[in-house]
């Protein structure tokens, strides 16, 4: 087996134990009911977590997604229901200012030699107080489109339903796989990741490539958010609050290193499950209380990370990276 | 000796923006700088600032020694919930306010060591690192409180949040306290130096014979301390203790501040006093934009503002160009 494999082949291999643990306690979870409402509840977590993967995988990091997700709804609802453009229109606009605002990001990342850190600390701070100067109370949004979006879906054997928006995640997955793995942009991600300077010197645009990563972070962010208004039919500023630990904890939990240059986007679809597997079993069991998800994503990201930690000490000589511009 | 220059020290930038954000405040607010002495207490505008500015001058103290060491603490947040939670569930049932106190130092200081055992033994990236407690601390705190905002009416902690003394809310009294004997241990010991030298160049550090995992497991577990002080006040003011939002985001506000106080996130010099100016000018640009009307969501873009403005104003490619105007101003 490739060794390079090994963290995801762990990933998978806790996902279907506990999986089977919690079949085995709850026999109504095996069920394609369960799968599709996994795919649907966490598709906008999943979408945004793909975004995240690149840019971690470039040694970079993202903490404006959450934000920009919010954004993006309050964005959408104004538009269809304050200006009457139709939805299509209105994604398409949430879609181009996510992506520019991404861009801007890595630009400044770039140019200005500050970690990512900081800068999408202040993407964050910036898109979601836009949010809630566009509007401080939660706007509903009424459209045919939007009704027809979330009562089509396809109708799986056993009674599960794959709708629109957990298609939609598996798509971007898909993409975005072909997109690490198979294209000449993929593997600038990873130069990047292993080392700027050695990336630079054998002749990848560390520029272009920069802003590329938080502009697809930033446009997958944004496509998230027009998912988490289709399955909320409304736009919040304060949603998605906290989603950016979501989806770096799913990456992590994937198998993806943080210090970059390493890492897989069917890791992440992996840690993303396995967080709604954990929500489900919670729901399952009805006497844990919702505060257990959180401890329990915490303490598989520690594993996780001590997972990481042994399998490459023992691997590779010791790097010692602490914070990636 | 060295003697410290205050002329020099005053007209830092960080001085002109506190001075031009009080100013600012001053106009929209004519009786901004009245300060009035009621009941032994003093109040007014100035006071409050220092008073709601407490809790985050606290948190940055800590993140200051965490950051000179290249290091970050994003826990800070969750460990304060969780230290709250701790000493309001104590002394609702039955315990003391001393020993309830006493126990919320305790964990947060256990909460600090843990992120500096994952830092130092098990060298992960502090952001990681300090992530785990981030996700799972406020569950923790939930946890403790069972879910629910558990409140207290003991007189000992609501005078941690909202007493005073000689007039000084005890806040204020706390932060300076722990600001002045912070500054004053780096600063009149060789620690403070240890701090910077890790910070810089982590191996050539203990090539030097810095025990540099013993100091990075001090100042997580110090910067744990800080965050379980700034907890109690937290709760104290509140009179409960509220798992889910206290704290909240105050890790991004501490981080924040020293930043502005010009502590470099890439490790090496700091300065303590200059991250509690930076929590106080955040803490009056919060102010001032409550009393000038704004929502105040309206705050998050005016602080992003500032971070751009600082991020520009540091980047090497600024201040080449700056250089070299200066340069060409004194060749004409």
């Amino acid at each position: 087996m490739n060794r390079a494999l090994r963290p995801l082949v762990a990933t998978t291999a806790i996902f279907a134990l506990a999986y089977i643990a919690a079949i085995i306690q709850f026999p109504a979870m095996l069920s394609t009911r369960v799968l599709g409402n996994f795919l649907t509840d966490n598709a906008f977590l999943g979408i945004a977590a793909v975004g995240m993967t690149f840019v971690i995988i470039s040694g970079g990091i993202d903490l404006s997604v959450g934000a920009v997700i919010g954004f993006t709804t309050v964005l959408n609802a104004v538009l269809i229901m304050w200006l009457g453009l139709h939805p299509l229109l209105a994604f398409a606009i949430s879609l181009g200012v996510a992506a520019a605002f991404g861009a801007v990001m890595g630009a400044a990342i770039h140019y200005l030699k500050v970690p990512s850190f900081i800068v999408t600390l202040a993407g964050m701070f910036l898109a979601r107080g836009g949010a809630s100067v566009l509007s401080p109370d939660s706007i509903g949004i009424k459209h045919e489109l939007y009704t027809t979006i979330s009562k089509s879906y396809i109708l799986l054997p056993g009674g599960g339903r794959l709708t629109v928006i957990g298609m939609i995640m598996l798509v971007v997955f898909v993409l975005g796989m072909i997109l690490a793995h198979r294209t000449r942009f993929g593997s600038y991600v990873y130069a990047l990741g292993g080392s700027e300077v050695s990336a630079g010197l054998m002749g990848v645009p560390v520029a272009r490539t920069t802003i590329l990563i938080y502009t697809l972070s930033g446009f997958l962010a944004g496509l998230a958010g027009i998912v988490f208004s289709l399955y909320t039919s409304a736009g919040y500023s304060l949603s998605a609050l906290g989603v950016e630990l979501d989806a770096i904890a799913a990456v992590v939990i994937g198998g993806t290193l943080l210090t970059g240059g390493y890492g897989f986007v069917a890791g992440t679809f992996i840690g993303v499950m396995l967080q709604g597997l954990v929500q489900t079993y919670i729901v399952f069991d009805g006497s844990l209380s919702s505060w257990w998800t959180k401890i329990v994503i915490g303490g598989l990201l520690f594993l996780f990370i001590l997972l990481q930690r042994l399998v490459f000490s023992a691997a590779s000589p010791r790097r010692k990276v602490f914070w990636k511009t | 000796m060295k003697r410290i220059d205050w002329r020099g020290a005053l007209l830092r930038p960080q001085f002109a923006a506190l001075a031009a954000v009080l100013l600012i405040n001053w106009l929209l607010f004519p009786g901004f700088f009245d300060i009035t002495l009621q009941d032994g207490r003093l109040f007014g505008s100035v006071i409050d600032v220092l008073n709601r500015g407490a809790p985050v001058a606290i948190l940055a103290i800590g993140m200051t020694a965490v950051i000179a060491t290249k290091g970050v603490d994003l826990s800070v947040g969750a460990v304060m919930a969780i230290a709250g939670a701790v000493a309001a569930v104590l002394v609702t049932g039955g315990a003391s306010a001393i020993f309830a106190v006493a126990a919320a130092l305790l964990v947060g200081l256990l909460c600090g060591l843990w992120n500096g055992i994952l830092v130092t033994y098990l060298e992960i990236q502090p952001i990681i690192a300090t992530l785990v407690l981030m996700v799972a601390g406020r569950g923790l705190a939930q946890l403790v409180t069972e879910g629910s905002i558990v409140t207290f009416s003991d007189p000992v902690l609501i005078f941690i949040g909202t007493g005073s003394l000689f007039g000084m809310p005890m806040p204020i009294v706390i932060a300076a306290v722990l600001a002045l004997v912070a500054t004053l241990i780096v600063r009149k010991t060789a620690l403070g130096l240890l701090i910077e030298a890790v910070g810089v160049n982590r191996s050539a550090a203990r090539f030097a014979g810095i025990s540099s995992g013993l100091l990075l497991l001090v100042v997580y577990t110090f910067a744990g301390f800080c965050a379980a002080t700034a907890g109690l006040i937290v709760a104290g003011d509140i009179r409960g203790a509220d798992a889910n939002n206290a704290g909240l985001w105050l890790e991004l506000d501490a981080i924040l501040a020293v930043v502005i106080g010009g502590t470099s996130l890439l490790g090496g010099r700091f300065s303590i006093p200059m991250s509690v100016v930076g929590a106080l000018i955040i803490q009056a640009m919060n102010t001032g934009i409550l009393i000038s009307g704004f929502s105040p969501e309206f705050n998050l873009v005016v602080k992003s503002g500032v971070i751009i403005l600082i991020l520009v104003l540091q980047a090497p490619m600024v201040s080449q160009w700056l250089r070299a105007r200066t340069v060409e101003r004194k060749a004409q």
